[in-house]
């Protein structure tokens, strides 16, 4: 019970953080057809400008600034780049974002060094939030998932209520009848690209420190990412929440436990003296390709994701 | 018409005995030891590359997981040649690169079936995903992958024929080009078959070839389980050319190198990524050796290539030939001449900037603050190599506006020149 409590709310908080980096992404690709390759390096750069503000200012002020950082520059990019590079199409636009997560992850060790940076969780949010039986639930785990719904819910709420979220809405589905109407609809596509990498960004200060902040973290997490995106249903906001929750919580679970195929024989009372290699794989060391397993297994048999509308 | 054309046209006859030609005769002019392993680290590459572009260029599908065959392809021809080490099996050398294909086609018919139903950006992230799902379990099973120091093998067993053993790097080298050879006339050729149009108009219009009666899927199905014979080949090749297979071989780094390679030479030519596979390898190796700051540079130049160049280089000759042959390319060079200036401005600049930058980051390492060019050494502490750098770059990419309008002002004239002769 303990273990099972305290693993859930660790996979919910991984899940959520996961959620704030795919929304970003479904919101893009959905309305510009653009597969951001980029969006992990927008996560990483995040963690490291928010590493070297609060060397400076402090963390909370760095919760704030490298997220804006982060945003503005997503938005240069967008304006400079990606839209020079749709001329010539999709693949180009696709290979462009490809391109660039090459140069920050050069950039990032040309500045910060190959080595991890010591980006350490404040001081105020050291510590336990609550005691559960006899295994304590950091602060900081509480606070990330704090910051997450808050800004899922700023994002809910700024999508369905304001102006500017229904031209976004209106844009996904009708640019052409957007732009006719008087909106500036390439300035709501370089708003969307920058708010999306914003929120990776925010993505990587709270999580940059709870993990470990290295060149390598875009790498690691992009991937992870895109499979959220296709479990869940491209282009589809609540497919992309239920399928970071599920991801999160099932990797968290898997790496908690070392149980094997063997093991669960023994326990049914077989004896198995020589079993092959695959039936001796613990659950932990399943953990790493489990993401990829659930998107084959989506993509067979149900090759639109989890609430996708149209088939993928 | 005369019914069906020759197979062996001028244009292909000299194509090839020319490609013929330089990679029998390349090992002759450079003999040196670094250059020869520079050219059986192309050759391998080349047959990658075309495999790629099989997909890429052919089918329009943008993958980034083509390493997982090459990877296949690679240990499959390591524990086949283990095998016959061993003596458990009697199998020529020299045809073990076969075994590599095997195992690449194998897994295409495998992966082809569960990723091939959409192709463009939803067929990338899948791709992408399959690509991490096989490197990630590579550290799974260590007696296939040889977990973290990999599989390696000796490629010379038993007493060899007529003295070929693949001992010297020379016979390998041979070994590789006659590969690289055969691979590339049987892509070309499948190019030319019914299943390769097919696939050209699957990549255009995959509606419309489904209204005449083609399956998209299936024949998408076709070219990802061939592309992954041949890039299997590719791998068998480097399993032979470096006697060890790691992780590396099937990672998203591999996957990455033959994307570039594939693009930057040309992903809608057919020679374009051999022009890429040399391009790519040579800049690994040379550039890799001057500066530590490489692989932003290669980040760099990709970067230039999508935005300005998006046929890659393979496009760019195109152009010209096509100028050239309308007798037009005269035109373009006073243009030409003007950009010379400013590009080597706003070149000298940047790599100027980009070393100052690594010469501040390495102090600590190595000691040295300084930047030393022929001539002349600049102090990264002090102020003026900076701000002369960054001036450089500024004046530079101003000059090359002004010039840019010249030269597409140029191109503007031959275009409509070529349009009109092409209506007369």
């Amino acid at each position: 019970m303990e273990f099972l409590l305290i693993t859930l709310l660790n996979g919910v908080t991984y899940g959520l953080l996961l959620f704030m980096l795919s929304s970003g992404l479904t919101l893009i690709f959905s309305m510009m057809g653009i597969l951001n390759f980029a969006h992990a390096s927008f996560y990483m750069l995040g963690a490291y400008l928010a590493f070297q503000v609060g060397a400076r200012l402090g963390f909370w002020p760095a919760l704030l600034v490298a997220p804006l950082l982060v945003g503005a520059l997503g938005a240069a990019v967008e304006r400079l780049g990606v839209r020079k590079a749709h001329r010539f199409g999709h693949v180009a636009e696709l290979l462009f974002t490809f391109g660039l997560s090459f140069l920050v992850e050069e950039l990032v060790q040309l500045v910060w060094g190959k080595a991890a940076v010591d980006y350490r969780v404040p001081p105020s949010l050291d510590g336990a939030a609550f005691t559960l039986f006899r295994t304590s639930f950091p602060l900081y785990k509480g606070f990330m998932m704090a910051v997450s719904l808050a800004m899922l819910l700023g994002l809910y709420l700024a999508i369905t209520r304001t102006r500017v979220g229904l031209v976004i809405r209106a844009s996904l589905t009708r640019p052409e009848m957007v732009q006719a109407l008087g909106h500036d609809v390439p300035r709501v596509f370089t708003l969307v690209f920058g708010s999306g990498a914003a929120l990776a960004a925010l993505a990587g200060v709270i999580a940059g420190n709870a993990y470990v902040t290295e060149p390598g973290m875009a790498a690691a997490m992009g991937p992870i990412v895109f499979v959220v995106v296709v479990v869940g249903g491209l282009g589809s906001l609540g497919g992309a929440f239920l399928a970071s929750l599920l991801i999160g919580v099932l990797q968290t679970f898997m790496v908690a436990s070392d149980f094997s195929v063997v093991d669960l024989a023994r326990r049914l009372g077989l004896g198995v003296p020589d079993a092959p290699a695959l039936a001796r794989l613990s659950l932990t060391q399943l953990a790493p390709i489990m993401p990829y397993l659930l998107m084959v297994a989506v993509l067979i048999f149900r090759p639109r994701g989890l609430m996708g509308a149209r088939e993928t | 018409m005369s019914g069906v054309p020759p197979v062996l046209n001028r244009r292909r006859l000299l194509g090839f005995g020319g490609f013929l030609l330089v990679i029998a005769a390349a090992p002759l002019v450079v003999s040196h030891g670094y250059a020869l392993s520079l050219f059986c680290q192309i050759g391998v590459m080349t047959v990658f590359a075309l495999s790629y572009n099989m997909l890429l260029g052919q089918t329009g599908l943008l993958s980034f997981g083509h390493a997982v065959y090459f990877g296949m392809g690679a240990l499959g021809t390591i524990h086949a040649l283990n095998a016959v080490s061993a003596g458990a099996r009697w199998f020529p050398v020299t045809l073990l690169p076969l075994a590599g294909g095997a195992a690449g086609l194998l897994l295409g018919l495998v992966l082809g079936a569960v990723t091939v139903r959409r192709a463009g950006t939803t067929f990338a992230m899948i791709s992408l995903g399959i690509g991490e799902m096989v490197a990630a379990s590579s550290l799974m099973f260590p007696a296939v992958f040889g977990g973290e120091g990999g599989v390696s093998g000796n490629r010379v067993t038993g007493q060899g024929w007529f003295g070929v053993t693949y001992g010297p790097q020379l016979q390998v080298y041979y070994l590789i080009a006659g590969w690289a050879f055969v691979a590339t006339v049987a892509m070309y050729a499948l190019t030319q078959t019914p299943l390769g149009r097919v696939a050209n108009a699957v990549r255009d219009n995959p509606e419309r070839a489904q209204f005449l009666g083609y399956n998209p899927q299936r024949v998408r199905f076709l070219m990802v389980a061939l592309g992954g014979f041949f890039a299997g080949i590719a791998g068998g090749l480097s399993a032979l050319n470096y006697e060890i297979v790691t992780a590396e071989a099937l990672s998203a780094h591999t996957s990455g190198a033959v994307l570039l390679m594939a693009y930057v030479g040309g992903a809608g030519t057919f020679y374009g990524p051999i022009l890429g596979a040399a391009i790519i390898t040579v800049m690994q190796v040379v550039v890799a050796g001057i500066t530590k700051a490489w692989p932003f540079y290669f980040g760099l130049f990709f970067l230039v290539i999508v935005l300005y160049a998006p046929g890659g280089v393979a496009g760019v000759l195109q152009l010209h030939l096509r100028a050239r042959r309308a007798g037009m390319l005269r035109r373009l060079a006073p243009a030409y001449l003007a950009g010379a200036g400013p590009v080597a401005l706003l070149v000298g600049g940047t790599v100027t900037l980009v070393e100052l930058a690594y010469a501040v980051v390495n102090r600590v390492e190595e000691g040295t603050a300084r930047l030393r060019l022929p001539g002349l050494v600049l102090d990264s502490r002090t102020a003026p190599p900076w701000i002369g750098a960054a001036a450089a770059v500024l004046v530079g990419a101003l000059l090359l506006r002004v010039v840019w309008k010249r030269i597409s002002g140029r191109w503007a004239e031959i275009h409509a020149a070529l349009a009109a002769e092409g209506r007369s």
